[in-house]
């Protein structure tokens, strides 16, 4: 989010006397263009080192506490943040729905976290409304992780992408990125499309319904703006077989304006063996789960399906993004 | 022939898109003035083909952010003993806080009461301002 620059002399401070290093302890991930590219490799960096070692970074977060703040259910990521604090030693306390909290009693966001920041380290945070964790991290004295704010955000997903792309293909530039299904109300493809964006000579395929295009804004805003490539296409199979990441999302029927284009065009967005063969047998599909139908459970077999170690180096980014917002590294 | 006389001190608003001027005289609650006010509407100009006036026989301050955002190409002149002595040219404000409120159902103000409805220019070419919670646009030239 292009916000208005402002100069943080607290951070320029410790630039200087830290040479960089600990430049993220303390910080806020709300947004996942909040932090720099060199920051986000540390964070993939650190990741790889927990990959290679698990068992070196087991009690790296021994005595801190993790709040976990669902304001709505989720199982996926809240496992995901809880799995991640558990296997650095640390301890996780927080509620999974609103009702079970003092959250039901009309206690403002404001005054949860202000609470919360007095039991525990590093607090996360999912809650239906848009702009919810910002105004946590407003009052918070501790960091806060925005852990999917309605349709808005949801940081640690495109971390999520971003390491597991880094760790399989080596590399985020020089990349043919198709994003696949319904590009419209995706939040994790906007958030994919601006992260990518940011390194040199990706360009992008974009396959969708016209229901269900990638909005103006992001077009514009992203993509023309800084000259990146594009296209858009309408069906899987004629462009499969020049990606090197296809990254899938569901289409809903509801999204449909009529039922004839849903039938029409339904078949195009499932991923099955038949359309598969024309990819790259280095291609790697990608999705930010849970699946329904738009990926026939034969690809799971095949080896360029990646979804389910994607969810694991969802953990163990999570896990990475712990440790540096605590500066225990 | 509609005559509206100078004014001796007081501030001279000028430029003003024909139609927006009733709704800056509303924002600056000139209806509740108790001094010599004008809102001269639909005057012929070659600039604009015609546009809305307001004259203000008083020293008051004026609120910029808000002259910006209704209309960035009106332009404000201060008056000392009938003659221009400040002719100031508005643009969009960086920021504005609690002038707009964010309309978008799913963001967190139309909860949380307490805080500030608060949008940055995300692009000043199309006028158009993001609320820093939901990242939802107003369009200046929309509204």
């Amino acid at each position: 989010m292009a916000k208005m620059p402002i100069i943080d002399f607290h951070k320029l401070m410790m630039v200087f006397l830290l040479g960089g290093d600990k430049m993220l302890k303390g910080r806020h991930l709300l947004d996942p263009s909040d932090f720099s590219i060199e920051e986000l490799s540390e964070i993939f960096d650190l990741a790889d080192s927990i990959i290679n070692d698990p068992v070196s970074f087991s009690e790296k977060c021994k005595g801190k506490i993790l709040a976990t703040l669902f304001y709505e259910p989720s199982t996926r990521t809240r496992f995901s943040f809880e799995a991640a604090m558990l296997r650095l030693g640390g301890q996780v306390i927080g509620f999974s729905e609103p009702n079970s909290s003092s959250v039901a009693k009309g206690e403002s966001i404001a005054d949860t976290i202000r609470t919360i920041a007095c039991y525990a380290d590093i607090a996360v945070m999912r809650n239906p409304k848009e702009g919810a964790p910002r105004i946590a991290s407003m009052y918070s004295s501790i960091p806060v992780i925005n852990a999917g704010d309605g349709g808005h955000q949801h940081p640690t997903q495109t971390l999520t992408d971003l390491l597991t792309i880094r760790s399989v293909k080596n590399s985020l530039e020089n990349l043919t990125v198709g994003c696949c299904g319904d590009l419209k109300f995706g939040r994790t493809i906007h958030s994919l499309i601006k992260a990518l964006g940011r390194y040199k000579n990706n360009s992008f395929i974009l396959i969708s319904p016209k229901e269900l295009k990638v909005p103006e804004y992001i077009l514009n805003e992203v993509l023309i703006k800084n000259n990146i490539q594009f296209k858009q296409v309408e069906k899987l199979e004629d462009v499969i077989s020049q990606l090197d990441i296809l990254y899938m999302t569901r289409v809903q029927r509801e999204r449909f304006f009529n039922e004839e284009d849903y039938i029409r065009l339904k078949d195009s967005y499932i991923l099955d063996n038949e359309k598969i063969k024309n990819a790259r047998q280095d291609m790697i599909v990608l999705h930010p789960l849970p699946r329904v139908n738009e990926i026939a459970y034969e690809i799971d077999n095949d080896p360029r399906a990646f979804y389910f170690k994607q969810a694991k180096y969802g953990m163990y980014v999570r896990m990475a993004l712990i440790m540096k917002l605590l500066g225990v590294d | 022939m509609l005559t509206i006389t100078s004014i001796k001190k007081g501030i001279v608003i000028d430029h003003i898109k024909a139609g927006t001027g009733i709704k800056i005289f509303h924002n600056l609650n000139l209806d509740k003035a108790d001094y010599k006010v004008a809102l001269i509407m639909n005057v012929p100009s070659k600039k604009m083909g015609k546009k809305d006036i307001i004259k203000i026989e008083n020293e008051i301050d004026i609120d910029y952010a808000v002259l910006g955002l209704i209309d960035p190409n009106i332009t404000v002149n201060i008056i000392e003993d009938e003659k221009i002595t400040e002719k100031r040219n508005l643009q969009l404000p960086e920021r504005v806080i609690n002038i707009i409120k964010c309309k978008n159902p799913r963001c967190i103000t139309s909860v949380e009461k307490y805080i500030n409805h608060e949008f940055y220019l995300s692009n000043k070419s199309k006028g158009e301002y993001r609320c820093i919670y939901c990242d939802e646009v107003y369009s200046v030239q929309e509204n």
